[in-house]
């Protein structure tokens, strides 16, 4: 359609400018805002070569007529052929079939875009300034220069009108033009493509009254949903030409069926919406204040002391480290936490503190952060475990206290075995959570040894609330945050490793004489440690050795001998003991001590425990090495040699092969000494109670008969 | 994910801690790209990655233009060069499913089970130990299979059925509001509906049957078996993931 260079093509443009009109008819008032578009981009496109034409008292319309060509519509043809036709008659005929149809083409014109409009009414001057009709055109411009170039845009002239006209298009051509704006103009409103009548008046009234019923009928409204086809079909085009699907026509009934719902969407609602507190805006607002921390008073100062104190783990960095081994939390959320931990750290007097790790759970997720506090600054521990010693305490003695005729039972609550103190053991460092990066971090409790031999016998899944009970079978003492405290200790115990040699032992203290592990307790960072090769690292699982202490059967790391503590019954404790003594003895042997490899550790059903891994197998020279643990999925550690860091990401529960099973119920317990004062007896039923009256009496009556017979004997004996 | 828009997935699944090293991004996004022109996909997803003890295995799908129809299954060891798996067929999900602990990483791995079998010979009938082999492929179809059909999902509205048939990707869906992203009903599962017999004409009614042609999530059993976790972002955008807990591991992300 497109054929700017053949000059017949462009007569042919011309002609098909007032056919483009009258066919356009038929599109303008359903898309009003349709041909727009389009109409702007071919016109303005054109404006290049169409100036270069300009010189030429012809070809001003071309740029329309191309213009208009693209949207080129089937009545195209038959409109426009007429209107040559009738634009030859007197130049005034024009003029009142114009305003007429100006008329019409008024209200959906008024919204065109004017864009075009300066540019393509230019030349429209030139040519007509030679017409008689040239006044008329150049108001018609003013006026109605938004319709004008919306008609023209809106007539893509069908290249069927083409041939047709080129036998007007020499000697009228500007008769024509001027014609066919007026007529354009005039004809923007109709729907339907009808045939321009040739010239007479009669046939544009008749052409009219065809396009308002047309128009009538889609305007009529649907008595089911209250629409009408009109407004539908110009929102559906309205949309398709905002949105510019591909395809469109693949999804035209879908695009239609949008529509129809957007329409039940609340526009525009009396009622005021207060500003919906979403929980988005709510995280947000928490998390600006992270953002914020910076402007603190006497910031000079601050900087230097944070640069000297250095508490703050970059986290940054490891987490870049991490990423290599394609574990970790994305980047911004790793940031945030970065930052949450700044606050932590200058909120809480921290020595040290470090990103363990994030717990998923069911409704919201906790991030763990280790810390160690300095020294003298331990918070106050509340004291949980004293209050369940009384309770046992208080039961057998309420046992005691009652009538002294209830059989004594055996049953001795077993010793609570204390937790270890605070910087030691299993509480070695001091653990805080929170939900969110943004959300104030709570301190979770210090964790008793009962706590981690039932969580080793339970599985449940975190739900993201700290006060959540945990209802399990053995029961859990304790609520989520002390579960989530025992399995954390447990990740820590079991996958916390580093490279050999980077952690030593301690200057030695003298013997310890109440633990008897054998092992060391503290550990130092080993200033000669020169880095092992990542290779090394990655071939060979004896180069990383555990760093935390190995959680013992009874819930500690440091053996605590309940023994000592009980000396009043000696007899049972001591068997008790003795039993107690051979595990412990044993358990002191396989509680690996401190800074053992983890190639000792054991394996889970022929699975190693730790899988090791190269980063990248691309480029070796500067990948790191990856440990995986096996035993408990989630957890992560890296070395490039010098450095290493320990993560863990999961849902805290350690691996096993086969689903959770809970553990049997054990057998009634043999609470009391049996005898005849609690052992179970039927009640006499009445037949055997009759019966034993019937005994007793017929004892009674016995006895009785007996005197009575010696009774009667004697006085037998007198007869 | 689809390759397309491989990155800002990943990206949006982060918050669980599995993520892409830079290397095997870079690697996948080329090398899907390369698949999609060889199989003539029209759609290639990166469908996640299985560990194994040795080796892990990155898994992707091709889809032809139906969406649901069965789905081609590929597996990589490095990102690169892509395997076709056969499809599952019930005797491989059977066979698997004696076999538990971890994946090896090896696909040529095989496991071996042994299994009593009763021989009959002649009128005696005696049990021998067969032990049956396992090729770690077979495994690796058969769970990937399980995981699919227990867990895709997809929300209501993103794929449309035309009456000719086939499924279409839904281009005018523009996502779920934060109250329907909440809701359990507005997702469904992704493989071809099991229940939907089931339900009484009342309920029919109600669907929409270019929309609705696949099971809901509400039906599923346990109830509380998926839970929404919602994690926002601090651009008006907000992420909700429905973790699918019994096979802890896939997250979907809505936008």
């Amino acid at each position: 359609m497109e054929d700017s260079t053949s000059p017949k093509q462009e007569k042919e443009n011309q002609e098909k400018l007032g056919e483009a009109r009258r066919s356009w008819e038929g599109k303008t008032a359903a898309s009003p805002q349709y041909s727009e578009p389009e109409s702007s981009e071919p016109l303005e496109a054109k404006q290049g070569p169409e100036t270069g034409r300009q010189s030429r008292s012809s070809r001003p319309w071309s740029p329309q007529s191309r213009a208009r060509t693209p949207l080129g519509g089937p009545a195209g043809p038959e409109t426009s052929s007429p209107a040559p036709l009738s634009r030859r008659e007197p130049s005034s005929t024009p003029s009142p079939p114009a305003p007429a149809r100006q008329d019409l083409a008024a209200p959906p014109q008024s919204h065109r875009t004017t864009s075009v409009i300066p540019e393509a009414g230019t030349p429209y001057p030139d040519p007509l300034e030679q017409s008689s009709d040239k006044r008329e055109s150049v108001p018609l411009h003013t006026s109605q220069s938004e319709r004008n170039t919306f008609q023209q845009s809106q007539q893509p002239k069908p290249h069927p009108c083409g041939p047709r006209d080129v036998s007007y298009n020499n000697a009228k051509q500007k008769e024509l033009r001027f014609d066919v704006f007026q007529e354009a103009d005039s004809n923007s409103d109709c729907d339907l493509q009808l045939p321009a009548p040739g010239g007479s008046e009669g046939a544009p009234s008749m052409l009219e009254t065809a396009i308002q019923n047309a128009k009538a009928y889609l305007l009529k409204t649907s008595s089911k949903s209250g629409f009408n086809l009109y407004d539908h079909l110009s929102n559906m085009l309205t949309k398709i030409l905002n949105e510019r699907p591909e395809n469109a026509v693949d999804i035209f009934e879908n695009i239609s069926q949008d529509v129809k719902m957007a329409h039940f969407s609340k526009k525009f609602d009396a009622l005021h919406n207060e500003n919906e507190m979403l929980p988005t805006y709510e995280i947000a607002e928490k998390q600006k204040a992270l953002f914020l921390q910076g402007h603190l008073e006497g910031v000079d100062q601050e900087l230097e002391d944070e640069i000297a104190e250095n508490a703050l783990p970059n986290v940054m960095e490891s987490a870049f480290y991490f990423e290599q081994a394609g574990v970790g939390l994305g980047t911004d959320e790793t940031y945030r936490i970065f930052l949450a931990l700044k606050q932590l750290t200058d909120t809480h007097p921290i020595q040290r503190c470090r990103f363990w790790g994030k717990i998923l759970g069911l409704e919201m997720n906790y991030i763990v952060a280790e810390v160690e506090f300095r020294e003298g600054e331990d918070e106050e521990e509340v004291e949980e475990e004293d209050v369940a010693e009384e309770r046992d305490n208080g039961e057998s003695e309420a046992d005691e206290d009652e009538e002294d005729e209830l059989p004594k039972s055996f049953y001795k609550a077993p010793q609570a075995i204390p937790k270890e103190e605070s910087r030691t053991g299993a509480n070695k460092y001091v653990y805080f959570v929170c939900n969110e990066p943004g959300r104030p971090w709570v301190k979770l409790p210090p964790v008793i040894p009962a706590q981690i031999v039932i969580a080793r016998k339970i599985k449940k899944f975190f739900t993201g609330r700290l006060d959540a009970p945990v209802i399990s079978y053995p029961p859990f003492p304790g609520n989520e945050s002390n579960y989530l405290r025992a399995q954390i200790a447990r990740i820590s115990a079991g996958t916390h490793v580093s490279p050999l040699g980077f952690y030593q032992f301690g200057e030695e203290e003298g013997e310890e004489e109440e633990e008897v592990e054998g092992g060391q307790n503290s550990f130092e960072e080993n200033p000669d440690f020169e880095g092992i090769q990542v290779i090394d690292l990655v071939e060979s699982l004896s180069n990383w050795v555990h760093h935390v202490q190995h959680i013992l059967s009874q819930g500690r790391c440091n053996w605590f001998n309940s023994i000592q503590k009980n000396e009043e019954e000696e007899e049972e404790g001591e068997e008790e003991d003795e039993e107690k003594e051979e595990p412990d003895y044993i358990e002191q042997e396989v509680g690996p001590p401190l800074l053992t490899p983890i190639s000792e550790d054991l394996e889970i059903q022929n699975i190693p425990p730790w899988t090791t891994r190269l980063s990248s197998n691309l480029i070796p020279q500067y990948a790191i090495a990856v440990l995986q643990s096996n035993l408990w999925p989630g957890a992560y550690a890296f070395s490039n040699g010098k450095k290493f860091e320990n993560f863990y990401i999961g849902w805290g529960h350690k691996y096993s092969p086969d689903n959770y099973t809970p553990p049997v119920l054990p057998p009634v317990y043999q609470e009391y000494p049996s005898g005849p004062e609690i052992t179970e007896m039927d009640d006499p039923s009445v037949e055997e109670e009759q019966a034993f009256r019937a005994a007793q009496e017929a004892v009674l009556l016995a006895a009785e008969n007996e005197e009575s017979e010696e009774d009667e004997d004697e006085e037998d004996d007198y007869d | 994910m689809d390759a397309d828009s491989l990155l800002l997935s990943l990206e949006l699944a982060s918050g669980s801690g599995q993520g892409l090293s830079p290397d095997r991004r870079a690697s996948l996004l080329t090398s899907l790209m390369l698949v999609k022109r060889d199989y003539r996909y029209d759609r290639v997803l990166f469908w996640g990655r299985i560990l194994g003890l040795v080796a892990d295995y990155y898994i992707a799908q091709g889809l032809s233009e139906d969406q649901l129809a069965q789905r081609k299954t590929l597996y990589s060891l490095n990102c690169t060069e892509w395997s076709l798996l056969p499809p599952a067929t019930e005797e491989m999900v059977a066979q698997s499913s004696v076999v538990k602990g971890r994946f090896m990483g090896d696909p040529s791995y095989e496991y071996e089970h042994t299994e009593l079998q009763k021989v009959n010979e002649g009128d005696k009938v005696f049990e021998e130990e067969i032990v049956v082999q396992i090729k770690e492929e077979t495994r690796l179809v058969s769970v990937i299979d399980q995981i699919d059909k227990a867990v895709a999902i997809i929300p209501r509205g993103a794929l449309f059925k035309t009456p000719f048939g086939p499924t279409h990707v839904n281009r005018t869906f523009e996502g779920l509001s934060l109250s329907e992203a909440k809701k359990l009903s507005s997702y469904f599962h992704f493989r071809e509906p099991v229940e939907l017999k089931n339900k009484t004409l009342l309920e029919k009614a109600d669907l929409d049957p270019s929309l609705d042609f696949m099971d809901s999530l509400e039906h599923d059993i346990p109830k509380d078996e998926e839970t929404g976790a919602q994690r926002v972002k601090p651009k008006d955008t907000v992420s909700v993931k429905v973790l699918e807990l019994h096979s802890s591991g896939m997250n979907w992300i809505v936008k």
